[in-house]
């Protein structure tokens, strides 16, 4: 196959200029010295990187969303697992139904999910709380696992499994030595993608956050609202370390476009 | 799990839609009545046409530009070396797991009246006066571009793969000339990526919230941040689930009208 011209390589570079252009600024300007947003710094100065530590608001909602994307994350696996065993292999009446009720969480406009989590909240009397919080968290976040788990128990060979059993395994040393070990990476794909989707999300938390129980990307979205300053980059360039970091070992473990694009399709 | 998914998904949708029926009184709160009094109230009145109209202005204008973009990337891609592409598909998806606040802020540094992008413009001597980027719908395509462009280069790249490459070869060894190789042979095969691709990016983009709450402020407001505002701030929940049911049924209506054109029109010639 014939390589790219020197119009196609342009584009690329254009393009990747496009991709990491808002990141490569808010990176800039969270370096600056000056009191204001500038691009390119004019200085270098961790001033907005300490001014962090004094602005205790952050660091909290930090806590918050790390906790709260670490419970939700796990608690939508536990329960992911078996679903996608069960729709996997089962062949049970309304099993498609059942499937696209669990993704439908991605079908449904984030706005919408927002409001009816708050009436419901509201309704029910858990509206701020962290525990009605983390339910909404489960159900936004169920999807991405149980696609990625969904997808390695299909390609699942279920002649070991047999083999196994006739052998004289019982039921739960199958799973734990047979089936556990085989969807293993699926899972743990579907967990990281799931803690970087709570740990992100923002339009439905938007809604159903308190004061007492607001999220780092809630707390920088009305810091934005109501002001600019490099305050906000600083602890976005903190963001995207912790996220590359994160990315970093995603993909020694699984592979980031396995995990991004999700298999079957490549 | 099945129980959850109802309690915590099915419920709260359908009190949404009940909620969306009931009256609303600045004193007394909501009240407990069903009429049609709220989406009347959305659709006589010229205000939220305006912001519909914006809302899915915005999300096929960002559809059009991720098409336009995607398909010729999505090639390019595919006739990459191995590291090259590798490069490029971190460059692709990197973004993705950065959060949309995080990018949204970048771009409103770029975009701002004292911005990077009017800055360079006005130091090369292009503009006199500062463009108005923050605060305009085309400042919130530009940003809307930036987060959707994912999604449309993955679906192109993912029916181009499934494509036969010799048909492309074949082409070249007839002398055809890389725009007639791109046109007759490389788009038609990235048509059903390009399908699938606009689908998601129409749907996210118009229910995107954070960039255009950042980048449109109050003054440029679309559906999505029309409903944030009646919710937080003038409380009339009513009213505003009466919006958010009805861009969830334009939305939908959308979608399953473009499926049908496309399973209509292309569906069979492709399957």
């Amino acid at each position: 196959m014939r390589r790219n011209g020197i119009f196609a390589k342009a584009f690329c570079a254009l393009f990747a200029l496009f991709m990491l252009a808002p990141i490569i600024v808010v990176i800039g300007v969270s370096f600056t010295p000056t009191g204001y947003l500038e691009f390119p710094p004019s200085g270098l100065s961790l001033r907005w990187f300490r001014a962090i530590l004094d602005n205790p608001d952050f660091i909290t909602a930090a806590w918050i969303s790390l906790k709260l994307a670490l419970i939700a994350a796990t608690l939508a696996t536990v329960l992911a697992v078996p679903a996608a065993l069960a729709i996997g292999r089962g062949s049970f009446r309304g099993r498609e139904a059942l499937q696209a009720l669990f993704m439908s969480p991605l079908m449904v406009p984030t706005v919408v999910l927002g409001i009816a989590f708050l009436r419901f909240l509201t309704l029910v009397g858990i509206s701020g709380t962290f525990t009605g919080m983390m339910l909404c968290h489960v159900v936004i976040v169920t999807p991405f696992i149980l696609r990625l788990v969904l997808a390695s128990v299909v390609g699942l060979d279920a002649a070991t499994e047999r083999a196994a059993i006739a052998m004289g395994a019982s039921d739960w040393t199958v799973f734990r030595r047979i089936t556990l070990p085989s969807i293993l990476p699926g899972i743990v794909g579907g967990w990281v993608l799931a803690f970087i989707t709570s740990f992100d999300e923002l339009t439905v938390t938007v809604f159903i956050a308190s004061p007492s129980t607001t999220t780092l990307p809630v707390r920088m979205f009305s810091h934005i609202a109501q002001t600019t300053d490099p305050l906000v980059a600083s602890v976005s360039t903190v963001a995207i370390l912790f996220t590359v970091a994160l990315m970093l070992a995603v993909d020694r473990l699984y592979g980031l476009d396995k995990l991004l694009i999700g298999e079957g399709k490549s | 799990m099945l129980l959850l998914f109802a309690l915590m998904l099915l419920v709260p949708l359908l009190m949404t839609l009940v909620l969306s029926f009931n009256s609303f009184d600045f004193y007394k709160g909501i009240g407990s009545d069903l009429s049609l009094a709220n989406y009347a109230e959305v659709l006589g009145d010229g205000y939220f046409y305006e912001i519909f109209g914006r809302t899915f202005g915005i999300a096929l204008a960002t559809t059009l530009i991720c098409a336009a973009i995607g398909v010729p990337l999505a090639w390019f891609l595919n006739r990459m070396t191995p590291f090259w592409r590798s490069v490029m598909v971190l460059v692709v998806l990197g973004p993705l797991l950065i959060s949309v606040v995080v990018r949204t802020l970048g771009w409103a540094i770029i975009l701002g009246n004292k911005g990077v992008l009017n800055g360079a413009l006005m130091d090369l001597g292009l503009i006199e006066r500062p463009i108005r980027l923050m605060y305009s719908s085309g400042g919130i395509v530009l940003a809307l571009v930036h987060v959707m462009l994912p999604y449309m280069v993955l679906a192109v790249w993912a029916a181009l793969q499934r494509a036969d490459a010799s048909a492309e070869a074949a082409a070249e060894s007839l002398g055809a000339r890389p725009w007639t190789v791109f046109r007759r042979v490389v788009l038609p095969q990235a048509m059903p990526g390009v399908l699938s691709g606009s689908l998601i990016v129409f749907a996210l983009s118009a229910s995107a919230f954070a960039t255009p709450a950042i980048i449109g402020g109050r003054r440029v407001k679309v559906a999505a941040t029309a409903v944030h505002d009646e919710f937080m701030n003038t409380l009339n929940w009513p009213l505003g689930a009466a919006i958010a049911m009805i861009l969830l049924v334009a939305i939908m209506a959308v979608m399953l009208t473009w499926t049908r054109l496309v399973e209509a029109r292309v569906g069979k010639e492709y399957a």
